[in-house]
């Protein structure tokens, strides 16, 4: 079986700076990866690799077996900026229709076929109830939903999510994780979460990808999260502390790092 | 009163206005509600003040003022989409640069002498004034600006609603920033022949800001704020008509009296602000 995403020896390059190199990562379909690691280590370059975005200087990316750019109507992208609508009435559901086959030319007029798409993906991501409502007026969380809704138009066989658990509440933050994880056993996509803290997708995803110290490094919750796999990773002293079934990573020095920002 | 309607309707300056005028509210609404959604109504007004320059200098050099205002605006415009997502966070940039283009407009008007009058043309609208170049010039860029919206208004609309998945799709998002800009300057320039420079913001974002506030979908959005930019141009231009009073006032006027009745709606009715 090809794999939904092959990272061969990955090297990046912004300017003359070195974001990324040595990355190797082999996800197959259906996995549910978290990706996480401390703020400029090179996430969201890594998305901009993937998505074709930000040159390759050396190295292969392949994303079923074809490179980066090539498969971009197959990839659900859920970015971290959202419309601003304030003091608009635009309803959810209309906001979704507009990003339906949004590269066509003419007018943004949807058949009646469009429409259920996009009836289907504001169900996939769980919508329905608020569908209809202004954007402007939702809450955080529900405008996440439609968010992902937007992402999951054009049935992908990959969903990049960048921190869509950014600026959400603990509860919020699970049920989107479950909702993520229901899309998954739906549709069978494979999907690549980007987050902050480890804890909210502990038992939901299947392995971490890593990035830190201008690298990443892929692997098992159990394989990553150690003490000496993430030291090895930063370059400095790192700590993994478990307790009460959560995980904190703790600087030597005491410096709490990211994932232990939990609310 | 009927009958006196009907006599200005035969007058060949009213027949004019309400031609030009009502293109020109047509061309404003759509493209106001594409300003609404995208956040850059300060560089529409950005647009109208710079092309104050163009109508000044095109008259110093004994060309019409509509032409010099729409080189201008449009190339304003272009280089402003070119700047693109950015346009919302440069109000420093783009404010000086209007400064500048009035200042220089004032210059103009000084070293022509004794023009005062097309200055106030200019800076209040003077529809009643329009000729008959002048409409088909109307008539043939608000067609090439619809026909041109027609054609990406799709795209258009993906990469003011979600640009980032926009560009991860391959969406230009400069070049339809771009093209939308300089389809703004266009709308900007017709609107400004009806409600003058300085007024331009009524027509444009007036309409479109109200019908946002009240419709839940893009096309009733789009016909909701054609609808009442017609009514205030029309009624507007009668108005004017029966009371000798400027037709510019009375469109800002019945738009002011439509977004002050809109407001109370949506806070009071539908209790749309949390």
């Amino acid at each position: 079986m090809v794999s939904a995403l092959s990272i061969k020896d990955l090297k990046v390059r912004l300017g003359n700076r070195t974001i990324l190199e040595d990355v190797n990562a082999e996800i197959t379909p259906g996995e549910f990866i978290g990706i996480f690691g401390p703020n400029g280590a090179g996430k969201s370059t890594l998305v901009g690799a993937l998505l074709g975005l930000c040159p390759i200087r050396s190295g292969t990316v392949e994303l079923f077996g074809q490179p980066p750019g090539k498969t971009n109507a197959e990839i659900g992208y859920m970015p971290q900026s959202r419309a601003s609508l304030e003091s608009t009435a635009l309803s959810a559901r209309s906001l979704v229709a507009a990003v339906q086959e949004g590269t066509r030319w003419g007018v943004p007029w949807n058949s009646r076929s469009a429409r259920d798409s996009v009836d289907r993906a504001i169900t996939l991501a769980g919508a329905n109830e608020y569908a209809d409502r202004p954007f402007s007026i939702l809450s955080g969380g529900e405008k996440q939903r439609i968010t992902l809704a937007q992402s999951l138009l054009g049935n992908p066989r990959l969903l990049i999510l960048d921190e869509p658990l950014a600026s959400l509440d603990p509860k919020n933050q699970m049920r989107l994780v479950e909702r993520v994880s229901h899309v998954r056993q739906e549709t069978g996509a494979t999907i690549l979460f980007i987050a902050h803290d480890v804890n909210p997708l502990l038992g939901t995803m299947d392995r971490i990808l890593y990035v830190a110290g201008g690298t990443a490094q892929l692997g098992s919750v159990d394989e990553i999260m150690t003490s000496e796999s993430l030291s090895r990773l930063y370059g400095t002293s790192i700590d993994v502390i478990r307790a009460q079934g959560r995980l904190f990573v703790v600087a030597a020095e005491g410096h709490v790092t990211e994932s232990a920002r939990h609310d | 009163m009927i009958d006196k309607l009907l006599e200005y309707l035969r007058y060949d300056f009213v027949q004019n206005a309400l031609a030009a005028g009502s293109l020109a509210a047509i061309l404003g609404a759509v493209v106001g509600y594409f300003v609404i959604i995208r956040n850059v109504s300060f560089a529409a007004h950005a647009l109208a003040h710079i092309g104050f320059t163009g109508a000044t200098g095109a008259i110093l050099f004994g060309l019409a003022p509509l032409q010099g205002m729409l080189a201008i605006s449009t190339v304003a415009g272009a280089i402003m989409g070119l700047s693109g997502n950015r346009l919302e966070r440069s109000e420093l940039a783009v404010g000086m640069v209007l400064s500048i283009a009035l200042g220089i407009g004032t210059l103009f008007l000084a070293l022509e002498k004794g023009f005062a009058g097309s200055a106030t043309a200019i800076l209040f609208g003077d529809i009643f004034g329009v000729s008959k170049t002048q409409i088909l010039q109307t008539v043939v860029l608000a067609l090439a600006s619809l026909g041109a919206l027609a054609v990406f208004s799709r795209r258009l609309l993906f990469a003011s609603i979600q640009p980032d998945l926009g560009r991860s799709r391959g969406l230009s998002l400069a070049g339809l920033s771009c093209s939308f800009m300089i389809i703004l300057a266009i709308s900007v320039t017709l609107v400004s022949q009806v409600v003058g420079i300085l007024l331009v913001f009524t027509l444009v974002i007036g309409p479109a800001g109200i019908a946002a506030r009240l419709c839940r979908s893009f096309w009733s959005s789009i016909g909701v704020s054609i609808i009442i930019a017609l009514c205030a141009v029309w009624i507007g231009i009668l108005l004017a008509c029966v009371t000798n009073w400027p037709p510019s006032f009375w469109i800002t006027a019945i738009l002011f009296a439509v977004y002050i009745f809109t407001e109370a709606f949506c806070r009071f009715v539908l209790r749309l602000d949390r």
